[in-house]
């Protein structure tokens, strides 16, 4: 069971009904208290010291004005409503968002389409799920970041393999800001690998009786993949979904290498997380960006709370 | 002639088989043509995939002058001198980011080794006070972003005086702040029989006991997913590496290698393809012989 599911179960337990039972529950859950904690100890004080420590100082930061010399100065929502005037920050939101809603989908359906060509007693199975996998293991490297650099660039491999099939492009992909995120939203669905391999799994699930039956009564193979296959693996494309946006929003290396640490050309690959990069660890603005960081986390929550919300719509669950 | 067809069952039987075998054959064809579009089309889609990969190596062996020559991958000048140059390029010799990288990556797979499988017992086999409520949480950290966090990380380490140093980067792993890897031990440590650990301690086994005599055993496959990914993941981690590190001897190979983009504004590919290379053969290694692990890993849990 995947972490989202289980986090939407978990409301669900069962339920004690006279006081003893509660009871007598409570003292066989009281048994390993000790032990549960001191196993649990490191998770603990990361969790405090890591995580929910850093969050509280981060949304008192969110408030002020710090340079990392001078003690923090309290200045209420002033970053808040400075960043309503900041050009470049809602520039790199709408650089972001478009980042978010084209390449997510399109890494989506590919690793589908894939994962549903692949399904079905393939000979060559693991054969090409290796090679459709391997990019999205290496995607996140800079070595990979580089390589898209050269590819995109003016005499880089896209153009010379374009010039060698006799279409003349001068065109600087990554030089020219019409393109320039367009190269990296191809290098995120380059790998698609991951939701791939986690689509096929999910298709194994499928009975093969469903299909066969389908068959019988004169399907046809898109009404088979309509009506079974979409609403069984709905549960697994729901997941993908929340994940890679959650994922996609927080892009940073690929944007950083390409435009070599500028979100340029003309701040066309301004990503969010860059801006937010620059105004921290570069100018040392600690409370703005604390304060973008929590603009980040409301996004991203509102997004898959609203995912959430949807997927009552769309995804099935069996049981 | 329908006389014949009813009255002799044998003749219409074979008539019968006859437009069977037809029909067989038709779906023979047609499913063998099916079938060599779909085999087309992937080896297409696999081609264009690792394309840029198998360019990436040949064009290291290339001489500099020739890599934007061609697009296609037959070496006619072989050369090593992309990765001498490469090797040097930098203040200091390329290995030892690389022996800087290889130190963060052991730390952090102990790391996560340890304290993981630890929280993972407690989660998946204990029962205490406040685990649904504290699972939850846990639940909840794997969809944290770290940009949340790394400010005020980054300051406390900054006071401390470890900014600089690998300790940001390998003391949270021993915090299992990786959530990922300890949802992924609790759902491995469901699918393991409670009797054996319920006779353990009938037997008079202490947790402790039958955590690391019972249980680390057989959480082997679980624990070579975590090994697998968190070498992956710490080798190719940049965002945490560019911030913590600030002086050139304390690079990992990922922040070196973007010092290259910087050094030579990217004039000398060839060295930069090379040492791209080197950075890149670890991980393809750990992805050729690890394989099953990510694949059950990735799908049990659904996170790359």
């Amino acid at each position: 069971m995947s972490a989202i599911s289980e986090l939407s179960s978990l409301k669900r337990g069962p339920r004690l009904r006279t006081k003893e039972e509660r009871r007598a529950r409570a003292k066989e859950e009281g048994r390993d208290n000790k032990a549960g904690y001191l196993f649990l100890l490191p998770w603990l004080v990361g969790l405090i010291v890591i995580t929910i420590g850093p969050m509280l100082i981060s949304l008192y930061l969110s408030f002020t004005d710090y340079n990392m010399i001078q003690a923090p100065q309290w200045v209420g929502l002033e970053n808040f409503t400075r960043m309503l005037h900041d050009d470049r920050l809602i520039h790199s939101l709408k650089v972001t968002f478009i980042y978010v809603f084209v390449g997510v989908p399109l890494q989506l359906i590919l690793a589908l389409a894939i994962a549903v060509l692949l399904d079905k007693g393939m000979r060559a199975l693991s054969f090409y799920r290796s090679i459709f996998y391997l990019p999205s293991m290496l995607g996140s490297s800079v070595a990979i970041a580089v390589l898209w650099r050269q590819m995109f660039g003016t005499d880089g491999l896209v153009n010379q393999a374009l010039n060698a099939i006799g279409i003349h492009s001068t065109i600087g992909w990554i030089s020219d800001p019409k393109y320039a995120l367009g190269t990296i939203i191809l290098l995120h669905v380059w790998t698609f690998g991951s939701p791939m391999v986690i689509f096929l799994a999910g298709l194994r699930q499928i009975p093969e009786m469903y299909y066969e039956a389908a068959a019988v009564d004169g399907a046809t193979r898109w009404h088979r993949f309509a009506k079974i296959t979409l609403p069984m693996l709905s549960p697994i494309i729901f997941f993908n979904l929340v994940l890679q946006i959650i994922g996609a929003f927080q892009s940073f290396t690929q944007a950083f290498v390409v435009s070599g640490g500028t979100g340029g050309p003309s701040d066309s690959t301004m990503f969010f997380t860059l801006y937010l990069y620059q105004k921290g660890f570069g100018q040392f603005q600690m409370g703005y960006a604390s304060a973008m960081a929590w603009v980040l986390l409301v996004i991203i929550s509102i997004f898959t709370a609203i995912n959430f919300f949807a997927s009552k719509y769309w995804v099935f669950y069996d049981d | 002639m329908t006389e014949t067809l009813t009255t002799n069952p044998r003749e219409q039987a074979s008539t019968f088989e006859a437009a069977h075998a037809a029909a067989h054959r038709r779906y023979l064809v047609r499913s063998r043509i099916r079938s060599t579009i779909k085999h087309t089309l992937l080896i297409a889609v696999g081609l264009l995939m690792i394309y840029p990969l198998l360019w990436l190596i040949v064009s290291s062996f290339r001489p500099n002058n020739l890599i934007f020559r061609s697009p296609g991958l037959w070496l006619t000048h072989p050369t090593i001198d992309n990765y001498i140059r490469g090797w040097n390029a930098l203040s200091s010799p390329f290995g030892h980011y690389l022996i800087n990288s290889a130190i963060v990556v052991i730390g952090a797979i102990l790391g996560n080794v340890m304290s993981c499988a630890l929280a993972a017992y407690a989660f998946a086999r204990l029962k205490f006070r406040g685990r649904t409520l504290w699972f939850a949480i846990m639940l909840m950290t794997l969809m944290l972003p770290i940009h949340v966090v790394i400010v005020p990380q980054y300051i406390i380490f900054n006071n401390i005086g470890w900014v600089n140093t690998f300790i940001p980067l390998i003391l949270p792993k021993f915090l299992a702040t990786d959530a990922f890897f300890v949802f992924l031990m609790v759902q491995f440590i469901r699918g393991i029989p409670r009797e054996l650990d319920e006779a353990a301690r009938l037997d008079g086994c202490g947790h402790w006991r039958i955590f690391s005599r019972i249980m680390l055993p057989l959480m082997v496959p679980a624990i070579a997913t975590t090994v697998i990914f968190t070498f992956i993941w710490t080798w190719n981690d940049f965002f945490g590496a560019l911030i913590y590190l600030t002086s050139p001897d304390k690079y990992t190979s990922p922040v070196a290698l973007s010092q290259f983009l910087d050094a030579t504004s990217g004039s000398d590919w060839g060295g930069m393809f090379s040492m791209s290379i080197l950075t890149l053969i670890p991980v393809f290694l750990i992805f050729l012989f690890g394989q099953k692990y990510l694949i059950r890993g990735i799908s049990t849990t659904g996170i790359k």
